[in-house]
This record gives C-alpha cells, structure tokens and sequence, in this order.
C-alpha cells in the first residue's frame, strides 16, 4: 500500500511503514540528523530532525513519524529552524564537539552559536582509559545511545553498557561502574563504530592524537600491565 | 582530530567469515579500522580481533631483514641437531644465544644470499634423493595467489604433491565425507541466509568465539526473526542462552547422537521421500545400519537424553528451512569423516538441502582456508579438486604449467601430520613452510619437536619467528594482509579482494614475489623450460589459475573491487552462485553411507578420568603467531583449563589455582577456570599458548581416510599445583565476559 502526501509543498509517494525521514532521503530532501543511523532502531532522542506537521502541535522526529496519507510536513519551515539551531546550541554549550565535524558544519548551516548559553553546565569527565582497545571520553557524548543499541539487540546482543544517573546527570556506564574488561563486554567495538562524536575511540587513534609517534605506540603494545593473583 | 592518508579497503585476517574492513593510514601507520555499514557479509559489524587486532603489523618483533644461519654463511657443515632458536630481542635485532652453538646464530642478511641457500640446498636434495624428499606447507592465511604459486613451484620444479596446509587439522573430516557424499566441500550455503531458516542446528562450533559475525546472525535469526536454534555441544557455549534445545554430549559421541536423530525421522516417517527418491542413493544399505541407533543406545553413550534427541530431530525435520552449521567439533575426530557423514544423512533424509535457508554449512576456520584448499594446497588435488592421480588432470596442468608430457607426479602426496612424520633418513628432507606453525598445531608436540629435529633444511617463510620458524635455517621476511594485494575466499565460497594500505615494512616481501622470485633461481639450477614466474601483479596469476579452474573462470579483480563473487564463477558474466546444489549434486546423487560408532581413541579410565577438549578463543588467533604479538594478548594473556564446578569441588581446585594438566603424551601447568560452561567429566583447553601448549597434550590418532587428528578428545588427569610451577604467575585474566 502508497500513501501521498505533501513535502515541502511537493506531491511525494510513501510505502506502508516508511518514516517522514525515509520519504524525504529518497525525495532528495535534506533533513539533518545525530542520533539516527542506518545500523541502529530510531529512537527520535536527538531531536534535530524534527519537521513540522499541520495540525499536530509540536514538531515530529522524522525518524521515526510514519508518512500518513494527505499530511503537510515542512521540513525547513521558521519554527523547525529555530528548533534545530536551539538544539545544537544546547549541545555546543554543554559537550565537547571537537571531534564531531558534521555537527560542526550543522551549525554553521543553521548559525548556531556556542555562546547562547554562556552559563550552562557544561558535562565534563575524565576519560576513561580502562583497556588496551578503545577509550571512553564522555565529555564529547551527547546521550545518541547508538553505542547501548549495537551493544544490545542492534548488533551484539552483550549489554554490556547502558544509561545511568538521571536528567542532566545521564551518562553512558557499564554495571556497578566496573572497568570495561570485567563487565560482559568482548571488545568488539561495534560501539566504537557508531560513535558520531569521537566519545569512543580506538586506543590508538587516542595516543596518535595524544602526540604519541607510531614507534612509541607499538613499543607500548609489547607490555601489558601485569596483575597479583587475587 | 586525524586525517587520515588513505582508507584502504580490504578483507579481514582473521578467521572465514571474510568481513570487510577500512584501514585508516596515517604515516604508513594503521591507526583505527572501520568497516561500512553495507559490507555485504557483516553490515558494519566487527569481532575485537578485526577491529583491534591489527597491531602486529608493527610489532618490533616482527622480523623484515632475511635471515640465514652462520653455519651456511660461513661456509661451515650443519652442526649436529637442530635447535628451537628465536635469538630476536624486542627491538628486532638477532642477538647471540649462549645456550647455542654459534653456528646456529641468526645473521641478517641480503635477498640475494638467502634466496641463493634456499634455492641452493632444495635443489641439492631434490637432485640427491628426489621428489619424495621435498615437502610444502601452504598457508590458509596467505593470498590465493600465494598459495596458488607455491603448489606450482613445488608441483612443476620438485615433481611432488606433499603439499598440504592446515586444512588437514581443521576440516579435512568434513571435507572428505562432503566429497564422498555429494562430490563438493564447501558450504553449500552463504551464513548470511541463517535468517532464512525457521530451525537450524550448531554443532562442534563455539560460533561467538570463532566465527563471531556468523554468530551475530545466529542471534538475530533467532531474536528477529523466530528461528529455532538446537546446539549439540559439549560446552554450554554462549549460543546456549537463545537456543531452543541444548544437547551437551560426551566428546566424539557425534555418529550415535546423529544417527539416532535420523533413527527418529525414519522410523516417525518423517522423511522427505521425494528427496530420498530423486537425489540420493544407497538408502537401503543406510537404513539397515541406523537400526540399531536407537535415541536409548544414543543416551547410553552420549549422555544426551534420548526425550531430546526425539525432540530435536522432530523439530529439524518438521522445518519448513533447516539448515546444519558445524566446526572443528565434528571433523576433529578419528572418526571425523563419519561425524560429518551423519549430519549430512540428516540433510538427505529431510531434503534440508539444496534451496535458500537450507543446507550443509561446515564453517571454515581461516580466513582463506576455502581459498587455499581451492588453490590445490593438498596432497590430493591440484587446484579446482582436480585429483592428481588422473592422468587427464594431470595433462591440463602440464599444459598450463609448461611441462612435459606425464611430468607431473600421479602420486598422492603426504598430507600435514604424515609429512612431519615421515621427516627421517630416506623419507622427508627438506620443509619449506610459509606461515604456518605446526609446532603448535600438531598433536602431540614433543614428537612434533622430534620430527622438526630430524630435517636436513627447514626454510620458514612468515613475519614473525615463531615456535617452528625457530627450528629453521633460513628465514624469509614476508608481508601480512596490510601491505600486499590479492584475493581471499571465506567460508561462503565468495572471493574479496585483500589490498596493501602501505608499503612493506623493512625489507619486507609480499609472499608472491618471493616465491617467484625463488621459482626462478631454482629452475635455473634445474636447468629446466620455466613454468612462468613473470608476474607483474597478482592478478595475472589468478587469471591463469582460473584458465583452468572453471569455478574461478569469472573473477577478475575489476569484477570483485567493490564486492565479492560467490564461485562458482564459470564466466565473466556469470553473477556467482550463492545456493549449491539446487538441481543435483556434483557427484550426481546424494550418497548415504552406512556407519558404525567408533569411540574416541582414548577413553578415559582410573588413571586419566577427564576427557580433553581443545579449542579457540575469541581473542586469540591459533598457533598465536598474529595475536599473541598485539594487544590481545593483553586482554587474553593465558591459557587456562575449564573445569566443571562438581569436578573441581572433588579435586580441591579453585578458581584462578594452579593446576597440573596431564596426559600420556605431556603436561602443562595453567590455572583453572571453574565453570558451567564445560560439563562434568570434560576439561576445556585452548591452545594458542606456546608456555602452556594444549597440543603437548593431544592426540595424534588420526581418522583413516581424511588424516586429521583427534584434537578434540583425549584422556587427561588434572592435580593441583603450586604459584610457582606456572609459565607466568604474574599474569592472571580479569575479564568478565563469559
């Protein structure tokens, strides 16, 4: 079954089950998007794909709003701008977005400053260097929950990692806090994968960036941290 | 942020799911691996070893300068003995070892010289005792144009077919009994179809550990898409949890579990008679051998409850797709070939075989152990299954290779095990092994050692010194996947492209150059018509091995650049051939066989209670040349027993203590592991771990027809003992991960 509807003011066709977001990429319309991956479940917690809908009163996440028959969805009208560049604006003033270049071209698109909010908060923590594979740095996480998804039953199914502590204290974490080697976790780095931020990052992409030659790097590889008996 | 170089695309190292991987290079230095989200056998997925494991590249152990020994350089006869000699310090640099003559010090030295000793010394001999002396490992690591090249120097220059690679430890059971049954030996289907199937058996695989991505599917076939799951196995592997059916059997119990399966279908008239009827043959003779393999006889030996037997075979046969996927579990028998006879009855019998979602899927281990089986690497076949002792095989290859009329050697070569074996005065004199390691893949290591003692002139050609390597008097640096082109066939039978993502590290040579460039040497001693070595790429040399070959006839590198052709590939426009076996089998008809239950060879008794299980691990890579050079090795740096909670309690072993585990044969001394995941009576050891060896323990019985050995099944005894009697006593594993 096709439904039509209006994009943008143009006659577009949907599949059954087809998202706004799906109608749009094949319709050559561009909707930004963060959290959303082709690999992982939508699950609309960015929110900068939003678009506007007629007759629905708040903005819809195109991911994962199904096309209906006869809507009218703007997907660049003046509230779903606005909406988009406050979103990123929140984002610059509270992460660090240096290794995150499409974010970064995002706002230059939309004008977004990362001055709007000079007194927020920003989530700072220290990385964690846990194992010899990859690093955690959740000051550059902005909460997509790609990397739980491909853990859970997007890809590996060993829920190794979820969300702990709640509203602005929400960060990616393994059970108990342990280290990465003790929770169920086998390293496949399918998380690492998906980050769109450089939170996750293979160990040495990290000591390449920390200045570290290629000779330093493999020497360190040879000596692994020896442990007592416990 | 790092900008990459390059992103060179290519195909994994690792093991036979074949997934696709970007190597982001920056100053001739990988520093992160991707994979996209549309590689079409592992959609973006990856294991650790393929996303992290790639540090050896760079290991400072690595060795990239040839190698000879100072005896040969000097001038100076082979001293007595032959001596295990790694003599490289960390920083690369051969260092004298006072333990050892110094007649045995490694001396780097020029291409030119080392080429010379080898070329030299493998003609003294051939020309001395001739070709029964002459002996090759191939390598399911390396290129199919490697392998492809090195079956044809030691085929065209030396007239021998003791050619063989690590296939003969591996699957060469199942390779044998799908020959005898159906006339092929690869899967019959892609992994990528197990979504199709609504039930589906795993056999005598740890699937998550050894072919991870393939288990990712498993999963999501079962999660996503309501397939059933039964898994036959003496490990409470991972899959355990989100099977349908666990069916833990006794070690080497496979034929009766099996039979008795079929025992069901048959006698619950369960059978596809339109299958039986159409594509198969000797079913009368069959049937009167599975009387007796009643589910009860199958418990007896097993330990399977015979309710679940009945059960399992019910819901196999009832499948609207039922397919079989098995491993090392199966074929690592000395009676491997009928283990995988009897799940290829099961097939048979319920017509699970032959469309989408169906099928006999042995998983292959290497990454291109499919490819160099393809590439005539076996004693038995030139390239394509050919045998050699037919004499029209044999003249297509004469001609292909430029030799004269009935030059070629009809006689069956020896095969891996039998090679070492037969290393004496008057048999096997000189080895030229690239990239194996049989001195930890063998069974039975010690007289593995004796034999490696007894050959006159072992050539090792790989990147690093490994346990065998050592007892080599030259050594060739060659390069890994990272930096030389060619092709690999993984478990699906589909061809991918392997690409360099920098140039070779020291003076380093992909391994087809250099075999090329020793083909030449030697047939300019030989003073014989060349066979042609003038390469100038890989590609001309799977062009030529395809010239003969028809299931390669199709592929050429432009065809696979973006992804790969399933073979058969008979023309340059055929598409590949993911499903085989739609209209008939190779051989024709199906072909049942009866069988008989053979216990293992070595059962335990009072002295030796414990059966011994070998076996791989997620983060390590076999004989550990590759892994235990990276930084798994730190995630994973010891070997440790498995041993069941009931078991430990009565033998005062706990966790993380030290024990003695012994054999006939040998003894290591690991910590143990207390765990459910093995079951009683049955003892679980991996053995990529050269200070604590599991094959000093094994086995070497071999199954009579396909000559592998008995890796999964051996009597051992397990004591306690102290902090001190272990290889490393500092180490200890902390990992959680089950």
């Amino acid at each position: 079954m096709t439904v039509t509807f209006m994009m943008d003011g143009k006659e577009v066709t949907a599949q059954d089950g087809q998202t706004l977001l799906d109608v749009a990429r094949e319709n050559g319309i561009d909707i930004p998007t963060i959290c959303f991956h082709e690999a992982t479940t939508a699950n609309a917690l960015c929110r900068i794909c939003v678009v506007e809908v007629e007759g629905m009163r708040v903005l819809q996440p195109s991911c994962i709003v199904k096309a209906g028959a006869n809507m009218k969805v703007q997907t660049r009208s003046e509230k779903v701008i606005r909406a988009r560049k406050t979103i990123l604006e929140m984002l610059a003033s509270t992460m660090d977005l240096s290794d995150a270049p499409e974010i970064l071209t995002m706002m230059d698109e939309y004008g977004a400053s990362d001055e709007r909010f000079p007194d927020a908060v920003r989530r700072e923590s220290e990385v964690k260097d846990d194992n010899p594979m990859y690093i955690r740095d959740y000051s550059k996480c902005l909460l997509c929950w790609r990397c739980v998804q491909v853990c859970a039953d997007d890809a590996q199914y060993t829920y190794a990692i979820n969300f702990e502590g709640r509203g602005f204290e929400t960060q990616i974490g393994t059970f108990f806090e342990k280290p990465i080697p003790e929770t169920t976790c086998v390293m496949c780095g399918q998380c690492v994968g998906v980050c769109p931020t450089g939170a996750l990052k293979p160990k040495r992409e990290f000591l390449l960036e920390q200045g570290k030659t290629p000779a330093e790097i493999s020497v360190m590889n040879t000596g692994r941290k020896q442990r007592k008996p416990r | 942020m790092i900008k990459p170089d390059r992103i060179t695309t290519t195909t994994c190292p690792y093991c036979g799911v074949g997934c696709t991987l970007q190597l982001h290079v920056k100053d001739d230095f990988i520093y992160k691996v991707t994979s996209p989200f549309d590689a079409p056998v592992n959609q973006g997925n990856l294991c650790v070893k393929g996303r992290f494991g790639y540090d050896f590249v760079y290991h400072p152990k690595r060795v990239t300068t040839p190698l000879v020994r100072r005896y040969l350089l000097e001038g100076k006869p082979k001293p007595e003995g032959r001596e295990q000699v790694y003599a490289v310090s960390v920083d690369g640099k051969p260092i004298p070892d006072s333990q050892v003559s110094n007649d045995w010090d490694w001396v780097e030295t020029d291409w030119d010289t080392a080429l010379n000793f080898v070329a030299d010394n493998l003609v003294r001999i051939y020309q001395r005792d001739g070709s029964d002396a002459m002996a090759v490992y191939c390598c399911a690591k390396a290129t199919n144009e490697d392998n492809y090249l090195l079956q044809k120097m030691y085929r065209a220059l030396f007239r021998t077919n003791n050619v063989d690679h690590c296939t003969r430890l591996c699957h060469a059971g199942s390779v044998v009994a799908l020959q005898q049954a159906v006339g092929s030996s690869a899967m019959s289907n892609t992994a990528g179809q197990v979504i199709m199937n609504d039930v589906f058996i795993v056999t005598g695989s740890n699937t998550s550990e050894n072919h991870p991505i393939i288990a990712l599917q498993m999963k999501e076939a079962v999660q996503k898409h309501g397939a059933k799951m039964i898994v036959v196995d003496p490990r409470r592997i991972d899959l355990v949890d989100m099977a349908e059916m666990w069916l833990p059997l006794k070690p080497g119990t496979n034929v009766p579990v099996f039979s008795a399966m079929a025992h069901v279908i048959v006698k619950e008239n369960l059978v596809n008679w339109d299958f039986v009827k159409n594509r198969t043959e000797n079913f009368d003779e069959f049937i009167e051998s599975l009387e007796k393999f009643t589910p009860e006889y199958a418990e007896e030996i097993s330990g399977v409850p015979a309710e679940d037997i009945r059960k399992s075979a019910r819901m196999y046969a009832k499948a609207k797709n039922g397919a079989i996927y098995w491993g090392m579990g199966i074929s690592q028998l000395s009676h491997g070939t009928a283990s995988a006879l009897a799940l290829i009855h099961l097939a048979f019998l319920t017509g699970h075989v032959g469309r989408d979602g169906t099928g006999l899927n042995p998983l292959r281990g290497q990454n291109n152990v499919q490819g160099a089986s393809d590439m005539g690497s076996m004693p038995f076949h030139y390239p394509g299954y050919m045998r050699v002792d037919n004499p029209e095989n044999r003249a297509k290859w004469e001609k292909a290779w430029n030799i004269e009329e009935g030059g070629l050697s009809l006689k069956l070569g020896l095969t891996t095990t039998e090679i070492l074996s037969n290393a004496h005065e008057g048999g096997i004199r000189a080895l030229y092994i690239m990239g194996e390691n049989p001195m930890m893949s063998e069974p039975n290591l010690n007289e593995t050692r004796r034999h490696m003692t007894h050959l006159e002139f072992l050539v090792a050609q790989d990147i690093f010194i490994n346990e065998s390597g050592a007892f080599a008097d030259v050594f060739l640096p060659a390069t890994p996947f990272a930096e030389k082109d060619g092709t690999f066939s993984n478990t699906d039978r589909r061809v991918q492209r392997v690409r360099a993502a920098h140039k070779p590290r020291g003076q380093a040579r992909p391994d087809w150059q250099i075999i090329c460039d020793l083909a030449l040497r030697i047939e300019s001693r030989l003073g014989v018509s060349t066979s042609y070595w003038a390469y100038s790429n890989p590609e001309e040399i799977l062009r030529e091995m395809g010239s003969v070959n028809s299931d390669y006839a199709g592929i050429t590198y432009e065809r696979i650049d973006k992804v790969g052709l399933i073979y058969p590939v008979p023309t340059l426009d055929h598409p590949g051939t993911p499903t085989l076996f739609t209209e008939s089998f190779p051989r024709g008809r199906g072909k049942f066989h009866p069988l008989d239950y053979v216990p293992v060879r070595e059962e335990p008794d009072d002295e030796y209670p414990f059966i011994l299980t070998t076996g791989r691990l997620l983060e390590h890579w076999h004989g550990g040349t590759m892994t235990r050079n990276s930084a798994l090795n730190e995630i994973y740096p010891e070997a440790r027993v498995e041993i069941h909670p009931a078991d430990a309690e009565i033998h005062g072993i706990r966790n993380n203590d030290p024990v003695k585990v012994q054999s006939r044969r040998g003894e290591i001394v690991v910590r143990a592991t207390v765990t459910e995941k093995t079951t009683v009576g049955v003892v679980f050891l991996p053995w990529h771990f050269h200070e604590a060896a599991a094959n000093l323990l094994t086995n070497d019985a071999l199954d009579p027809q396909a000559k592998i050995p008995e890796f999964k099944a051996c009597a051992v005894q397990v004591f306690p003992a102290r902090e001190s009697d272990l290889p490393n006593p500092e180490v200890i594993l902390d990992r959680g991960r089950y």
